[in-house]
């Protein structure tokens, strides 16, 4: 493994369109967890939630829709699972790791069960026809990537405008950093913070359909493979911030795609300790940023009306 | 309609919680199997007799329970000190691994040590792997403010893959055909059959001993004291003299013990040797256990055969109607936040605003 | 009897009318059929002690709570209740005593929050600036708009609270104890702002529990006691022991401090720095020496290094220099080893540090000494925990739900008896006839009822008396005055020298605790 062979990846146009590739879910999922985060709920269904999300778009498609319906499907199973996340957290104020736990668990197996439902004995899981790459365009390493990727590009811009320009955006921040004086405004907290959990879940369901309908083509057990805890720690290593989760999301896939280049090069180590890389380097990334973190001060800490 | 306090904790309500979540989450599969097509009656017929329903059901039960009640027993006194060990999982995998390699034929020998030396230091071994993985997230908390959540979480990835390292390599059974499995253990380390004919085996026991024994630890010791007081309020607890670095660690220590013990007893006593898919997600289970039993220990051993109950009953009835097995996987998450909602009303009650 | 205020007909207009305002949470009455009036351009100063209903009131003004029954008007119109946005949209503002800002967010957008409608495209940023600016202009009050409000002291903070209701053109501006977090000069400055206020037509009330500062601020005085409304009079016919009267309900016997021997140092700290590190204020070379028997007052405004003095004070902090001894012995930070070593520690908040609320009475109550003398071989003596628990609950008059109660439901006042119990009798730890070596109290007294408050400080002396050494830290002047044999002053994290309690003028402290080196030469 020499640094010719280093730099041969580097230069090879196809690297760089797995980087985009893999950090598209990343993208939407992380995306998904800053919003909740920044209105104060840690949301640890998202690993569920994309498993939810990565069905039921395929299902939809599957079932004859067009594919930017089964997008909006998987939306949708990601905003009821957000409801759900939300009612529980933050109208009942129950803790938030728990439910989120209970989240994950839920969605994956109510999807896993619908899954078997359909398809009692189905060996190999059977396909539909993905999104397909944006061949239109002439620049080379973007045009091999699909709608999605273009989609998860679009929105950090907007997400941002959103959060920082907009009264919503201010709201949103002020009720993850202090919900009495969003209270004190006259803006209803349980309101505010279901609405951004719900719309950030729905982001999450939606990184679970670029899985089933672009990058590849067909439901699989296990198939978010632990994308979702990475999402929520490259939250931290954004700083909560849109356009450093992107930045984020680009890093990790960077190494994620050498990973798997390294993999088929270099003989003799095993291809397990290639797949370990990417969750050491999430833990070292949170190691790094952990002291530096300014959490929005109320996360995780439940908010009831009338109880100062 | 919103939520007002209770002066104190209402006892009905705390007594009656786990059935509430219970009944509730049996109508909730009710729907699900419903919209399978299966007859409902003889649904849970089957689920109720493949669970409880014969001695053979019970033997199977309590085997499934045996790994579950460790894994509990590993959630419940983490979370009491509010350390959220996600990372059962891999710390069980890990205790498995630990115990072979300890207690393992490897290339047809293994540690010349007779197994009355040689079967405490497996399960020595076993704990202390699950400690020592869990210590480090530990670690990473209190030194740097990093949450154990997503470092216990991402940890069950890399050591399932380490496991399998192991088992494409050093550890694997040259003899074995098909999927990959480690060598197996001694034959004299094997735990003993509790029932003869059935699988359940004396590590039922030891979860069960390690149940009262940590039952006692919490109530009655300072350790449980000091526990507590981490879990409950740090900040003060730092204030009156506890000593919270130490508590969390000592906490670590037997939380991440007792799961790699989990493996370890499921490789004496049920399996021989470890396989990749060893544990149907026995970790996240345990979590799942802990909370319905409201962190208590003793209720530990009772969450763990009913949830075990539920697997097995599942399984059974699987093979009768055509409802698939993932059932039991959606009955587990549903009970968990039925009783997360039934507990809060032990709390606080309703008001029309 | 109370000087009744005039019913003026045609006289001026009022503004802001309760009437009949009750409200109960539980079995406690928090207001009970409270009716006020409030004219234009009047100051009115709602008096009385902590738990007499005062913050509720407003609570429910402003939209926080609901009334069980009741009627507010405002300007004319009924006021739709529970509801803060109606409120403000009535021209109602709070500037409340615990500030709801953001820390991590800038000045302009801790005051712009909720003032454009909420699905706007876009927010107008500049034109808010200048409308900022101006406002903050037209009424002397300074600010730097993207400064975040994290970096801001007590008396800035305020000031963008303030500006919070005024950016919002109240025409009526509430303030719930302000002057708690400020030094004499900066509430000097308040009054002066709110001089101006009134100045541009608005109407202000005004709730404290200091009577000098509602003399002086207010045009009228409503008395609230036990939830009722027991008085309204003119300030200019008012006088202090009449006011006194009406908010406790009786004669409040002072505490009559004793006469007795110094010994020696009991605790010295010498050369002190601890850094600032982002979560608390900083020490700068601080040195003191505590004696026995005698009581030593920190004063100064809540912020400038007292909680930080506290904790090195309570060995739960290790200072970046300088050493800290006790009865001589050079001491690190260790919690368990400075109780072993009889220091009794009241910590500033009861509720978060003092206690932990989900634990028992009997549970808190050995909480310090759980380990010896209450466990042995790390079994805890349960038996002997409750024994003491129960003596301790007796003896300090502690009340509420039974020894296995949560501590939760504990009132603020039976949570500091307890823990008061537990500091004084050191869990038996060192015999029966035990009296501390050193007393650390931080704000002992804060948010107590006067009967409480008697009751904490006659302990307190009555400790010295037998030979504690006594640290008292507070913001509320009157008190360290009022107990202390000598008095030193923290600012910026600098602690003046301490010196006898009668060298010190009120107007000499004040300038300290703002900071001021300049000394005044007459007396």
């Amino acid at each position: 493994m020499s640094a010719a062979d280093v730099l041969a990846i580097f230069s090879n146009a196809d690297f760089w369109s797995a980087v985009l590739r893999i950090a598209t879910p990343l993208i939407f999922g992380t995306l998904g967890a800053l919003i909740c985060e920044r209105a104060g709920v840690l949301n640890l269904g998202i690993e569920g939630i994309m498993v939810a999300g990565a069905f039921a778009g395929w299902l939809a498609v599957y079932d004859g829709a067009n594919l930017w319906i089964g997008v909006a499907a998987a939306a949708l199973a990601g905003a009821v699972f957000g409801l759900l996340h939300a009612f529980l957290t933050v109208s009942l104020a129950l803790s938030q790791h728990v439910s989120g736990l209970g989240m994950t668990l839920l969605a994956t197996s109510v999807s896993y069960y619908a899954y078997r439902v359909f398809f009692p004995n189905v060996s190999s899981p059977p396909t539909v026809k993905p999104f397909a790459e944006l061949s239109a365009i002439p620049i080379p390493i973007l045009a091999s990537q699909t709608p999605l990727t273009w989609l998860a590009l679009a929105i950090v811009p907007v997400i941002a405008w959103i959060l920082y320009r907009t009264p919503l955006g201010l709201a949103l921040r002020m009720v993850g950093e202090n919900p009495a004086a969003v209270e004190g405004q006259g803006i209803d907290v349980v309101r505010l913070r279901t609405g951004a959990v719900t719309a950030g879940s729905a982001l999450m369901g939606v990184a679970g359909a670029f899985l089933t309908l672009s990058a590849f083509n067909a439901f699989y057990f296990n198939m978010v493979n632990g994308r979702g805890w990475i999402c929520i720690a490259l939250v931290v290593f954004a700083g909560w911030r849109p356009w450093k989760a992107l930045g984020g999301a680009l890093l990790f896939a960077f190494f994620d795609a050498l990973q798997l280049r390294l993999q088929q090069q270099a003989g003799g180590i095993p291809y397990q300790l290639y797949l370990m890389a990417p969750y050491v380097l999430s833990i070292v990334a949170l190691v790094i940023v952990a002291r530096r973190a300014t959490y929005p001060q109320a996360l995780m800490k439940p908010w009831r009306k009338g109880e100062r | 309609m919103r939520l007002e306090a209770r002066a104190a904790p209402s006892r009905a309500a705390v007594i009656l919680a786990p059935f509430v979540a219970v009944l509730f989450t049996l109508a909730v599969a009710m729907l699900l199997v419903a919209w399978a097509g299966a007859p409902i009656g003889e649904t849970y017929a089957l689920l109720f007799d493949g669970a409880f329903g014969s001695r053979f059901a019970w033997s199977e039960t309590l085997t499934r329970g045996t790994p579950l009640i460790l894994t509990g027993l590993s959630a419940a006194i983490a979370f009491r000190a509010r350390l959220w060990n996600i990372g059962a999982e891999g710390q069980l995998y890990a205790g498995a691994l630990a115990a072979v390699a300890v207690g393992g034929l490897h290339g047809g020998t293994g540690f010349d040590l007779p197994a009355s030396v040689l079967f405490p230091l497996m399960l020595a071994a076993a704990a202390l792997v699950g400690a020592l993985l869990l210590l480090v997230p530990t670690f990473l908390r209190t030194r740097f403010g990093v949450d154990e959540v997503v470092t216990t979480l991402l940890l069950n990835f890399i050591v399932l893959l380490f496991v399998s390292m192991m088992l494409d390599g050093p550890m694997k059974d040259p003899t074995a055909l098909g999927w990959p499995q480690s060598v197996s253990l001694r034959d004299d380390l094997q735990l003993d059959k509790l029932v003869p004919r059935t699988r359940v085996h004396t590590g039922l026991v030891y979860a069960v001993v390690l149940a009262a024994v940590l039952a006692f630890v919490v109530r009655a010791t300072t350790l449980g004291f000091e526990t507590r007081a981490v879990g409950a309020n740090a900040r003060a607890a730092a204030f009156l003299g506890v000593p919270v670095t130490r508590t969390m660690a000592i906490v670590a220590v037997i939380s991440g013990g007792l799961a790699g013990l989990a493996g370890a007893i499921e490789v004496a006593g049920r399996t021989g040797y470890v396989t990749l898919d060893m544990s149907p997600g026995y970790g996240y289970t345990g979590i799942v256990i802990a909370m319905l039993a409201g962190l208590h220990p003793l209720g530990v051993v009772a969450a763990g055969i009913f949830v075990a109950g539920v697997l097995v009953g599942a399984d059974s009835m699987s093979r009768g109607v055509a409802v698939p097995t993932y059932i039991a996987d959606v009955i587990v998450a549903v009970s968990l936040i039925s009783m997360l909602v039934a507990m809060l009303f032990a709390r606080y009650r309703l008001r029309a605003t | 009897m109370t000087a009744a205020r005039p019913a003026a007909p045609g006289g001026p207009e009022v503004v802001l009318r309760l009437a009949g305002i009750t409200k109960r949470f539980g079995d406690v009455v928090a207001n009970d059929n409270v009716s006020l009036h409030l004219a234009r351009g009047e100051v009115l100063a709602l008096l009385g002690e902590n738990g007499a209903g005062k913050s509720t009131l407003v609570s429910i003004l402003f939209g926080h709570y609901l009334a069980d029954s009741g009627v507010i008007t405002a300007f004319g119109r009924t006021l739709p209740p529970g509801d803060p946005a109606a409120a403000l949209a009535a021209g109602i503002g709070m500037v409340h005593q615990h500030f709801t800002l953001a820390d991590n967010l800038s000045v302009q957008d801790n005051i712009v929050l909720g003032t454009e409608p909420l699905w706007a495209l876009r927010s107008h940023r500049s034109r808010a600036r200048s409308k900022l600016m101006a406002t903050a202009e037209r009424f002397g009050l300074h600010v730097e708009p993207d400064a975040r409000v994290g970096t801001l002291s007590v008396g800035e903070r305020q000031r963008v609270e303030i500006l919070k209701a005024l950016y919002r053109d109240v025409r009526i501006l509430i303030l719930d104890e302000p002057t708690s977090v400020l030094t004499p000069q900066e509430a000097a400055a308040l009054f002066a702002t709110l001089a101006r206020l009134v100045g541009e037509g608005l109407s202000i009330i005004f709730i404290s529990h200091k009577l000098n500062e509602v003399l002086r601020v207010s045009d009228c005085i409503a008395v609230l006691r036990a939830g009722k409304v027991v008085a309204t009079l003119d300030s200019a016919r008012a006088e202090p022991a009449q006011l006194a009267e009406l908010m406790v309900g009786r004669t409040i016997r002072k505490p009559v401090p004793r006469d007795h021997r110094r010994g020696d140092t009991v605790c010295a700290i010498s050369r002190v720095s601890v850094r600032d590190d982002g979560e608390r204020a900083s020490l700068d070379d601080v040195s003191l020496a505590v004696r026995e028997g005698e009581i030593v007052g920190i004063a100064g405004v809540s912020g400038n290094g007292q909680q930080t003095l506290a904790e090195v004070l309570s060995g739960l902090l290790q200072p970046d220099a300088g050493t800290v001894s006790l009865a001589g012995r050079v001491m690190r930070a260790d919690a368990r080893a400075w109780i072993n070593a009889a220091v009794a520690r009241i910590p500033e908040d009861r509720h978060a540090v003092g206690v932990i609320g989900d634990f028992a009475v009997w549970e808190n109550a050995i909480a310090e000494h759980y380990a010896k003398p209450f466990s042995s071989a790390g079994v805890l003596r349960r038996s002997a925990a409750r024994r003491y628990a129960r003596a301790l609950a007796d003896r300090f008059d502690v009340r509420g739900g039974g020894l296995d109660a949560a501590v939760r439901s504990l009132s603020g006042g039976n949570v500091q008896k307890l823990i008061l119990g537990r500091a004084l009798t050191g869990g038996y730890a060192h015999g029966d006839d035990f009296t501390p070596a050193l007393i650390v109290a931080n704000q002992p007294t804060w948010g107590l009822d006067v009967g409480a408050v008697a009751y904490v400080h006659q302990r307190l002396l009555d400790a010295s008396a037998r030979g504690a050494a006594v640290l008292l830290i507070s913001d509320d002047l009157d008190e360290v005055l009022a107990l202390s044999d000598r008095v030193a002053v923290m600012h910026a994290g600098r602690l003046t020298p301490a010196r006898a309690t009668a060298e010190w003028t009120r107007a000499h402290i004040g300038l300290e605790m703002a900071g001021s080196s300049a000394v005044p030469h007459a007396a």
